[in-house]
């Protein structure tokens, strides 16, 4: 166990004018979990295949535990790692396939048995220790994976979307699953994925992603309720941040014609952006300061109703009770939590104030 | 619509069942077992000819007409070729030939596949077309200024200089197979190894190599056949070592019927036999292709 240091990593692949990570920092301390959460060709899976040694960067430096591993390669990092393939050895056993780094390291046959048998009884794997990968389901090879990469006694575990190759179900299940093992374990791990629920609810951290730069560093509620910038907001949560633009006018963020909220006082005059989650807006009988939206599409989701309005020309999608009832065509009124409000500068998208 | 769906399906049901498709599918499938048989005998009848001529005895050879049947079995003719001068020498420089060029061209081909496979260089594309160029040429202008090469390095007449024709021959094919057979092993289990302790020589042996066996027992067998049964090469570059082939070939203007019989039998048995041993690498090992 150990931390990771990350300074300024630059990595541009060949033929490529674009860099895939442009001069990244990140530090993971010892027995944290790291999720790497970004679109696809955002570099995050650049950033830990560098951490793996599988990539080589340009420039910056990669640490582990306090010794320098920018260029050593993966066999001697230390490392163990789950990939999105599952990259199981087709012609070795399920019980070979988890001892094998056990085996690279040269571990006595009796320790390795024992350790086989601890992994395959956390991952339910036991019935099957004789089998061959073919005879498994996705979910079964999956779970070799994580088997294989949590018997060895590693100082950093990578995961690299492990569940992205499972259905919807099964992905549910072992999600919260790997959580267990990895709290269990309490390896650093760093995780990768661009599925933002997962990055919510596995990470002790996460980092955003965009274009080859950590846009946000933070605790999974912090990056969804402050987003830093526009680009966040836009990708973390399902429905994704609402934005608005406006204009600020005495002391108000007016949207449009009667649709208005109050400014708060820090704020200069000028056009302005507000980010808001589905779930901080309600709807309420007719107030004057409340703002008046059309709604333009309900869905029924069971545990909430969605509903896509349009203020002033501009859409929304707000979150309600599944007993409040609304018809399309009628027109409500919303009512923005004070203090879910995020502002942002229109040009850059970055944020302006932390809150209203 | 609800009180009109009802009425659809049975008005569906009146329609009769056009069998004519179906007759179809079972005629073709009965043409392309027909097919299967026509093209198992082509292959076939001529070895079972061979091998009934080479087991009757000569005496039955001039009988009119010729048995279609093994009823006069016999070992003389077989034990005549087997006996007579060169057979057993050329049988031993022809397996160390063939077993020789295989060695060779897989330790120079497999590496030289496993880079086009994985690696990214300049030239590539043009590398594996430039391979191709050795076959272009025909043998018998290759073998000619070889034969000279090899008188003056004092080569000429030993089985090396046959292994070497004969891999620069095979190397090729050898080379594009073992480089497709590599593709198709996915480079995350080769990093997994990586990842999990192995060394770019550990990864390739303990992993790669094992998966690509399949593949690699395919190219063994082009190239074991391939050296087996070549024969101008052969005949040029020796005069006293001569592999089987070229003994026969030698032999056969002035030899009896029964002789190039037994001759022909003698050659395809090894390579089938070789083939039978390798089949079982060529199908699938672990219950399901590579992946």
């Amino acid at each position: 166990m150990a931390d990771i240091s990350i300074r300024n990593l630059v990595k541009t692949y060949p033929g490529n004018t674009e860099p895939a990570t442009k001069n990244i920092s990140l530090h993971v301390e010892d027995g944290e979990f790291m999720v790497l959460l970004g679109p696809s060709g955002c570099g995050k899976t650049t950033l830990l295949r560098m951490i793996a040694g599988l990539e080589l960067p340009d420039a910056g430096a990669i640490s582990i535990g306090g010794r320098d591993m920018t260029y050593l390669p993966p066999n001697r990092r230390n490392l163990s790692m789950v990939f999105q393939s599952y990259a199981v050895f087709p012609h070795r056993r399920v019980r070979q396939n988890i001892g094998f780094g056990l085996m690279t390291r040269k571990m006595p046959k009796d320790e390795i048995a024992r350790k086989v048998a601890w992994a395959a009884e956390l991952l339910q794997l036991t019935p099957y220790l004789d089998r061959y990968p073919a005879q498994l389901s996705g979910g079964q090879r999956q779970r070799v994976a994580v088997a294989r990469a949590i018997v060895v006694d590693a100082d950093v575990l990578l995961m690299d979307e492990p569940l992205s190759n499972l259905d919807a179900l099964l992905r549910l299940n072992f999600r919260a699953e790997l959580k267990k093992i990895v709290e269990h374990i309490g390896t650093t791990t760093v995780y990768v994925t661009h599925d933002q629920v997962e990055a919510l609810s596995l990470g002790d951290r996460v980092a955003v992603m965009e274009a080859g730069k950590i846009a946000q560093l933070g605790h999974p509620m912090e990056v969804y309720d402050r987003p830093a910038d526009t680009f966040v907001g836009g990708f973390i949560g399902s429905p994704p941040m609402n934005f608005l633009d406006g204009q600020v006018a005495d002391g108000r963020i007016i949207f449009g014609e009667g649709a208005s909220i109050p400014a708060p006082a820090a704020v200069p005059p000028g056009p302005i952006r507000i980010g808001i989650r589905a779930e901080a807006i309600s709807i309420a009988a007719h107030r004057p300061d409340l703002v008046p939206a059309v709604v333009d599409v309900v869905e029924p989701l069971g545990a909430a109703t969605l509903l896509t309005v349009k203020v002033a020309d501009q859409s929304l999608k707000v979150q309600i009770p599944p007993s409040q009832r609304v018809s399309s065509g009628e027109t409500v009124f919303l009512h923005f939590a004070p203090d879910s409000v995020r502002l942002y500068d229109p040009q850059t998208g970055l944020g302006l104030l932390a809150s209203v | 619509m609800s009180t009109l769906a009802p009425s659809r399906t049975e008005q569906s049901d009146d329609v009769p069942v056009d069998l004519r498709p179906l007759r179809r599918l079972k005629r073709n499938r009965l043409l392309l077992q027909l097919a299967c048989v026509a093209v198992s005998l082509f292959m076939v009848v001529p070895f079972y000819l061979i091998a009934v001529a080479a087991f009757s005895s000569p005496a039955a050879m001039n009988e009119f007409p010729l048995r279609f049947l093994p009823t006069a079995f016999s070992v003389e003719t077989m034990s005549t070729f087997l006996s007579s001068t060169g057979v057993g020498a050329g049988l031993i420089n022809s397996l160390i030939v063939a077993v020789g060029t295989l060695a060779l061209s897989l330790v120079v081909g497999a590496p030289a596949g496993y880079a086009i496979a994985r690696y990214v260089f300049k030239g590539r594309d043009q590398y594996q077309l430039f391979l191709l160029f050795t076959r272009a040429l025909p043998i018998v202008v290759l073998s000619v200024p070889l034969a000279e090469l090899f008188l003056n390095v004092g080569m000429y007449d030993t089985p090396l200089a046959v292994v070497l024709l004969h891999t620069a021959l095979t190397l090729p094919t050898t080379i594009l197979v073992t480089a497709s057979v590599f593709l198709a092993v996915p480079v995350d289990v080769e990093e997994a190894a990586r990842i999990f302790g192995c060394g770019p020589l550990g990864a390739f042996g303990r992993v790669v190599l094992p998966l690509a066996l399949p593949g690699i027992s395919a190219a063994s067998i082009f190239t074991f056949v391939l050296s087996w049964n070549e024969v101008l090469g052969a005949t040029i570059l020796t005069l006293n070592q001569r592999t089987l082939p070229a003994t026969v070939l030698s032999s056969l203007s002035d030899s009896p019927l029964t002789f190039r019989f037994a001759g022909g039998f003698f050659l395809i048995v090894p390579a089938l036999i070789f083939i039978a041993v390798m089949r079982k690498y060529l199908i699938n090992m672990w219950g399901t292709t590579i992946r």
